[in-house]
This record gives structure tokens, sequence and C-alpha cells, in this order.
């Protein structure tokens, strides 16, 4: 057992403002090397430009330092449901620093970036063979600006068919919140969805709200409670009839690689998140990457711009254009260029034998933690499970310990904690996704650290609820950070 | 099949570890775990290549990267919403760091101080740089900022138009266009020249400074334009020219955004990036997008944490500000150590440095017979050319030798081109391009 011990004295955690000392900078500029030119008026010009003055060395060792505090996977288990926290190869990270990628300008002529436009072109092809979904766009930024194009590109479809317009979106009520918040964005009424006793999507309830205002539903597969919808061809069959379309929300892919096609499952519109399937790094909250997959008859409407490969006198050429009905732009350029090269070489390193691995090995990592835990801890539905497995501390509210308490003592075992409270229709949820890179022992590990915290539930009750003890800081006062928001450092302040 | 070619590098499960695993679960084969997917549309193999091994993988990255000219290659005056400069060594060596960069986002604060801080220095900084009160911890990109910053406008004046300037960049419009045709927001363009008042139920008025031409729009007369019905004034600046020019926080402005790529962040053929996003203190709940906050723990020890989450999708759902999940976290720390390394002096220093540049090149440019400077006014490190052929012959010509020009406005402006200079072009390259010029006048 972790006994309490004294938290580690706090680091220096004085800010880059209060280090400043007038006179010391960073890094030394070279000299003009042109005439001096007249500067603009005064009155455009800025007066003070409050910035810090800190030294080279003082810059890395603050920031190495504040490195510290973080868990990540890179230094520890981090079993985030729904955010697949598998490792990052570092292969990735280096081909994606190539200057020839790195340093390319988004504006750079035709001639000059065939390299990038062919990995682009590729990696569509790539995305819609994994979802069976060829139309692929990879200008969304995240998952979420992905959701917000996949909702324009339905709303443009069935505007191009000339009806009244269908205003209805459909969301199960144990969607990510992006879901109902991007349908919103996109101009469509949210109507929810219930979940049956099983974690299924109800069935029945469906039917009732199928009708001639629907626009679709967003589906996600497995869902967030880590099961599969088995009835998710009765599902898009329903909403198909309806003249609705199937939108799959991707955030589970990992689930599913090489296990399924989603396009003969009756998805219109998929988003991936190349951040959590295709191993990206997440970056402690972006940059991600949302690719937008549809079905051949959507293609036209996709987000601009996406790459084609032409034939031009004997040679092939790429160029990025813009669909026909695009629905627009998203951002300034063409996506998240650099976080599409790490997933292109994530998949150019498994092949489609290695990307089937993946799901299998994910999935039975988190059958294994549900095997060996289901004991300890009530499961939310008790089934078989896909790549993440959702807990319930119902069992440990009983004795006075809740959710929240259990994934805060978790840290002092050095496992970053799982999600917590989410979904939302299951009470003091602990959603848990080891992903296919943990080792047996880690698991193991882990498993040992919630037997114990268990045990500690019933014999120091307090050792948990006081959770976390050796971390960097203890539990942090979040009312009085929306209370009196302290958002930003100012001159005088203590 | 070759095993060398199915063992995955990255996972570490052996056969005896799956037997032993599947044991404890009670079932003869993963097969059986996957039951309820629908046979049907089971069973085809993906059809990818061969996967490879490191060593083939970085020589197949190394040959698609060769067939790419860069920006650092040679001579390049390639500007228009990205942009080359110069990047410490110490940017890439901070954001490199594993627990930076291999963490998410911040729903743990106990052991991801180091993030929340980070990003808390970038909300210091962003406000610094703007003068503006409070900021997020960054959006996707500038273009989308924008787009946010004109929904934003709508919640806090309950109106549904927005106005923006014709200098406003084609590709911010475009974005802008996207995001707010879903909600009825009608989109209009004014002309700055005609200084009409805005129509009384416009929610804001969208002005880039530098514009899209490189030039600084008159914020005071586009303040008092947008004021006079009730508007917001929204500044879409750069963060280079903020080194130089007065902030958009001293004319005024109620949301200030900006493209960050210029301060740390490399080109990566257009992203990722960053958009700075800040707003004045009133309007704080209306912004989308993460907030890092300062608090204590118990023991009244500093630490921070995501803050005004009720704004956001995961609580709000279909009622939040914005469907934004991330920050682009990691381009703000690049960000922050980048202004860390730079400091008061340094960006100061290199924001000059491109701005004698680049008015030096324009300076000789209009001196070459043919060539001129179409617009007036005060520029940053971008300026309009109009040239005596179409723009398009030019850039080829340069191309041949060496060196990529300017970006082909000839739809905006007629033979219009625009030439971007930075702290990286030195006087050489810039009285190279100038000599080709003049053979091609």
């Amino acid at each position: 057992m972790i006994q309490r011990k004294e938290r580690p004295h706090l680091l220096d955690r004085r800010l880059l403002m209060d280090r400043s000392v007038p006179g010391r900078r960073g890094v030394r500029l070279p000299p003009l090397d042109v005439p001096e030119q007249r500067l603009p008026p005064e009155e455009l010009l800025r007066g003070d430009l409050d910035l810090p003055e800190v030294s080279q060395p003082e810059v890395v060792r603050y920031f190495t330092r504040l490195s510290q505090l973080n868990y990540s996977v890179d230094t520890n288990f981090y079993p985030l449901g729904s955010c697949t926290m598998k490792y990052n190869p570092k292969v990735n990270d280096e081909v994606a620093s190539l200057a020839g990628l790195a340093w390319l300008h988004p504006h750079a002529p035709g001639p000059c970036s065939q390299g990038a436009l062919k990995l682009l072109y590729r990696l569509q092809g790539f995305l819609g063979e994994v979802t069976g979904l060829p139309g692929v766009s990879l200008a969304p930024m995240a998952g979420a600006q992905a959701e917000l194009a996949g909702i324009l590109v339905i709303r443009a479809y069935h505007r191009s068919r000339g009806e009244q317009p269908r205003r209805t979106m459909l969301i199960p009520d144990s969607a990510h919140g992006t879901n109902p918040a991007s349908a919103t964005m996109g101009g469509f009424q949210v109507v929810g969805i219930p979940s049956d006793s099983q974690g299924n999507l109800d069935l029945e309830a469906l039917k009732g709200k199928l009708g001639g205002d629907l626009a679709g539903i967003m589906v996600t597969l497995p869902s967030t409670l880590g099961l599969f919808e088995p009835h998710i061809l009765e599902l898009c069959r329903l909403v198909h009839q309806s003249g609705g379309l199937v939108y799959g929300d991707g955030a589970n892919m990992n689930a599913l690689l090489g296990q399924a096609n989603l396009g003969d499952l009756g998805f219109d519109v998929v988003h991936l998140n190349l951040h959590k399937t295709f191993s990206t790094p997440h970056g402690g909250g972006g940059p991600g990457a949302g690719p937008l997959c549809v079905r051949e008859g959507l293609a036209a409407f996709l987000p601009a711009p996406v790459a084609q490969r032409v034939q031009g006198n004997g040679a092939e050429e790429y160029r990025l254009v813009r669909p026909e009905h695009s629905i627009g732009r998203l951002g300034a350029f063409h996506g998240n260029f650099g976080v599409l090269v790490r997933a292109y070489a994530y998949i150019r390193a498994l092949g489609g034998p290695g990307l089937r691995q993946v799901s299998q090995d994910a999935v039975l990592n988190a059958n294994y933690l549900l095997a060996r835990l289901k004991d300890r801890y009530e499961l939310a539905y008790d089934r078989v499970c896909m790549h993440e497995v959702v807990l319930s501390a119902r069992r440990q509210k009983r004795r006075g310990v809740r959710g929240l308490d259990i994934a805060k003592r978790l840290l002092d075992y050095g496992f970053h904690a799982p999600t917590m409270y989410f979904p939302l229709i299951v009470d003091e949820a602990l959603m848990v996704e080891p992903t296919e890179t943990e080792t047996k022992e880690t698991l193991d590990a882990f498993i040992a650290a919630l037997e114990a915290i268990d045990e500690e539930v019933s014999t120091d009750p307090d050792l948990v609820r006081t959770a976390p003890h050796s971390t960097p800081v203890g539990r942090l006062d979040e009312a009085r950070a929306a209370r009196q928001p302290d958002l930003r450092w100012r001159r005088g302040r203590t | 099949m070759d095993s060398s070619r199915t063992f995955s590098p990255y996972s570490p499960n052996t056969p005896e570890d799956r037997r032993a695993m599947l044991e404890a679960v009670g079932v003869g084969s993963v097969e059986e775990l996957l039951g309820d997917i629908p046979s049907r549309v089971r069973g085809a193999p993906l059809a990818l290549p061969e996967p490879l091994s490191e060593q083939e993988l970085v020589q197949e990255l190394e040959v698609l990267a060769s067939a790419n000219r860069h920006a650092l290659e040679g001579p390049c005056f390639l500007g228009a919403g990205a942009y080359r400069h110069f990047i410490p060594a110490v940017v890439r060596a901070v954001a490199s760091r594993g627990e930076f960069l291999t963490a998410y986002t911040p729903y743990q604060p106990e052991v991801s101080q180091g993030t929340l801080q980070a990003a808390y220095e970038f909300q210091t900084l962003v406000c610094q740089l703007l003068a503006m009160d409070v900021a997020n911890a960054g959006m996707y990109d500038g273009a989308s900022s924008l787009a946010e910053a004109a929904l934003m406008a709508c919640r806090v004046t309950g109106r549904s138009r927005v106005a923006h300037l014709n200098t406003l960049s084609p590709f911010h419009r475009e974005v802008v266009a996207t995001y707010a045709g879903p909600q009825e927001i009608d989109v209009q363009e004014v002309d700055p020249a005609g200084a009409l008042p805005l129509r009384p139920d416009t929610a804001c008025l969208l002005v880039q400074h530098p514009n899209f031409f490189g030039y600084l729009e008159d914020l005071p007369a586009m303040e008092r334009l947008a004021h006079a019905s009730g508007a917001l004034l929204v500044v879409a600046t750069d963060p280079m020219a903020m080194g130089l020019f007065r902030p958009p926080g001293e004319y005024g402005a109620d949301i200030a955004i900006a493209e960050g790529q210029s301060l740390g962040i490399p080109l990566s053929f257009g992203g990722p990036y960053i958009g700075l996003f800040a707003c004045r203190a009133p309007y704080l709940r209306q912004m989308p997008g993460r907030i890092v906050g300062r608090t204590v723990d118990a023991r009244g020890e500093t630490g921070y944490v995501l803050t005004l989450q009720t704004r956001e999708q995961h609580i709000r759902r279909e009622r939040a500000t914005s469907n934004i999940c991330t920050s682009q976290a990691l381009m703000g720390l690049m960000v922050a150590v980048y202004l860390a390394t730079l400091g008061k002096a340094g960006l100061r220093e290199a924001a000059e440095l491109c701005y004698h540049k680049a008015h030096y090149a324009a300076s000789l440019v209009q001196r070459v017979p043919g060539y001129s400077l179409p617009l007036q006014g005060t520029f940053f490190r971008e300026f309009v050319v109009q040239c005596p052929r179409p723009p398009a012959e030019i850039n080829q010509a340069l191309l041949e030798r060496g060196i990529l020009g300017g970006l082909d406005i000839s739809h905006l402006v007629p033979q219009g081109w625009l030439l971007c200079v930075t702290e990286l072009n030195s006087r050489r390259e810039i009285e190279d391009l100038v000599r080709v010029l003049r053979e091609l006048a």
C-alpha cells in the first residue's frame, strides 16, 4: 500500500514575468544588413511591449521542470477512456520534421509540393479503405471540426435534393458532448435517443422519432460504453428509410480497425481521430486531425481542399481541388499536415494485418481488465466489451468513497486516471481504455492498484478521499477558479 | 506469411500473453469477443500496402520530402498567411519532450501542472501581445478563430449580421462563410473607403490588420464605424507585427484574434498552427475554447486548472459556446517558449528586421521600370507589386533561378503579386530578386 507521504516541496512555480530581469534575453538576432528604412509615424507604433526578459538557460530549465509535472504516455500508463492514449512512435515525429515536409510553404506552387500532395492523396486512399467510405477530406483540424463538417455535408446533401429542410438530428444519450454541440453549430435541432438496459440504443425510441423532418443520426461505434451496437444494421436501415443519413463518430475506431467496414454497416459519413486511432501525439490537448470519410455520392460536398491525382503527358501529377459542391473551407490551408504525415507513417509501418492486430489486442486488453476487475468493481453492463470497459464505483460509493476519489488515488500509484463520470448515463463511471500498446505486466500492475484501492476503501477510506498525496499539487479548488477567474499574470499581484 | 512483417514494434503482446489473457477472459479466441459485429461486414482484409520496417519507412518519407521544394532551401518570398521566421532551437527542444508531447487535455490537473501552467503563460503572453483583458488557451488556426469570433459577436449582441472589409484574406472569408452559413448569419462586405454606417443589425465588423495585402487599416475609423452601430470590433492581427505596431486592445477592439504560426511554428504545409483568441473581460463567458485558471490546492499551494467549463461542449452539450475541445496545446507551448526566448527586446528586433528588409525590397522593386506599388499606406513585411507581366510568368522564371516568388493575386489586383520579406531574407537575396525582376521587365 502506498502511504500518505509528504508532498515533495513544491518547486519554484514563479511565472515567466516574475522571473523577468531587465536586460536578459534568450537569443541574439543577426544585425540588419540593409539600409535602415524610415519607420511609420509614432502614433502607429507600439509603446511598451510587456514581454518577459529571461536568459536561454532559464527558459530551458523552466519549461523542462514544468514538463516533469505532467503524466504522459511516454512516462505513465494513461488509460483515459475514449481518448486512445496509445504509444506515439518516435519515428513519426522524426519524419514529420524532415525539412521537405516541416518547412514546406502552404502556398508552394504545385511543382514544389508534389511529395506532400502525393502523401495526402495516398493517405486519403488508406483512410477510405479503412472505413469503406471512399470520399475523404483531410481538411478538418480536429475531431470536433470534422463533426461540424460532416453535419454540414448532411445539410448540403438534403438541400441538394430540394426537399423541405430537414431539421432534426438524433443523438444517443451516451454521445460525446461534441456531437450535440456540432449539430447545433450546423443549424440542426438535437433530439436525444435513450439507451436501453443493455447499453444499446433503444430501437423502439428511435422508431418514434423517425419522420420527414429527420436529417440524420450521429452514432458512436462502438458506443462510449465500449459496446458494439448489435442492432446497427437495423438502425441504419430505419434511418435511411426515413430519408436520413447516418453519421459515425470514429472516436472509438481503435476497436474496429480491419474488423468491420463502416460503409457496409450503413454509415454515410464518418470522421476519424488521427490522434487517437492512428497514434499521433495528443500534445497536451492538440493538435489533432479529423479526416472526414463519406460515401461516394457525398464526395462532392466534402470540405475543401482534397488531393487529386491527374495523369498528364505520361507522368502523374497531384493537386489540391475544391469538391464541386463543397461545404467550404474550415481553415486557411489544407488541414494539420504535420499530423497527417505522422498518421501516414503509422499506417505504412503497420499495413493491413498490423492494423487488424491493433484492434484485436486493444479489445483483448480491455476484456482482460474487465474479467480481472469485475469482482471488485461493478460493470456498467455485464457483457463483453470492445476496446474500453466502463466500470462503476457504485459499490465503493456505498462505502463512502466516490469514483472521483478512486481516480485521484490511482495517480498516487503512478497511473493516469480513467475518464471519470462519462458516459453521463452511468453512475460513478470510470471508463478505462488500455489500448494495444501496453504490456500485460502493466495491466496486471493497474489491476493490482485498483484492487489495493478497493481494500483501502474499506480500511482507510480517508486515505482515498483525500488523494492524491504524492503528486506535485493536491486537489485543486475548481470552484474558486471559476468564481474568481484568474486567467493571466498581472503586475504586482501576489 | 513472413512473421517479421506481422510483428508490430508498437505492441508488446506475445502469443503467450494473448493465450494467458484469453484464458482469464474465458474465451478461446479474440473472434469470440467480436461476436456482436455482423458477420456480413467482416472478413475482407484491408487492401493497404505491405508494412515497412522503420528503416524503409524513413527512406520512403525522405523520398516524399525531397520531392518538395521547401522554404528554407533557398530564397523565398511567399507569405499570405503563413510566414517563414527563424525558430530558436529551444522551441523544438522543449516541444519534443514526451511529457508535453504525449499528454492529453489536462483533465487530471494534479498530474498535468506542466501543460496547465504553460497554457496559463500562453494566455498571459497573448493578452500582453494584443493588449486585451483575457485570452483562451488556443484555437485551431487564425481563420477558424475569426469565424468563431464572428459567432461569438452574434451571441454577445443578439444580432445575426457580420460585416468585413474587402481587404480581409479570401481564405479567412471562406472560413467565416462556412461557419456562419448554417446559423443563418449574413456575411457582408463593406468598403472602408465608403465608410458608410453599418446596418443597425450588424453584430461585428471584422478587420484584418495588417490586412491580406500587408497594409495597416485605419483602426480608429473602424472602431468608430463599428461602435457607432453598436457592433463589436473584431481585429485579426499578425503577432509578429505586434513587436512594432500598436496592438488591437489600444484601438478599442472587443475581440482580437491572430494566426500564431509566426511565433515559433514551422510552416508544415499549412498546419498544425494555432489561433490566438482574446477579448474584453465582459465577454469572457461567451468565449469559445479551453481556458486555464489559477487557483490553490487543499494546502493553499498555487495550481492551475481548466476553468469556466460550463461554456463548453462536454458540460453544456447543444448549448455550448462552441464544439471545440482542442486548444492546439503543443503549438501554444511553442508560442510561449518562442516569446519567452525572444522576449521584450527580441520580438521588437525581429519585427524591425522584417520591416526594414521588406521596405528595402519595396524601394528597390518600385524603381525597376514597369513595376509599381499600387497600394498606399503603411505595410509591415508584405506588399503588393503590380507587375509588367503576369505574376505566374515571373514566378516561373524565378523558380528556374532557384527563387520562390510571391503569391500570384492577379485575381484580386490586376497583375498583382504579394511579396513577403522576413528577417530570413538576406540583402543578397533581395538584390538577386530585384535583378531577375529587371531582366523580366
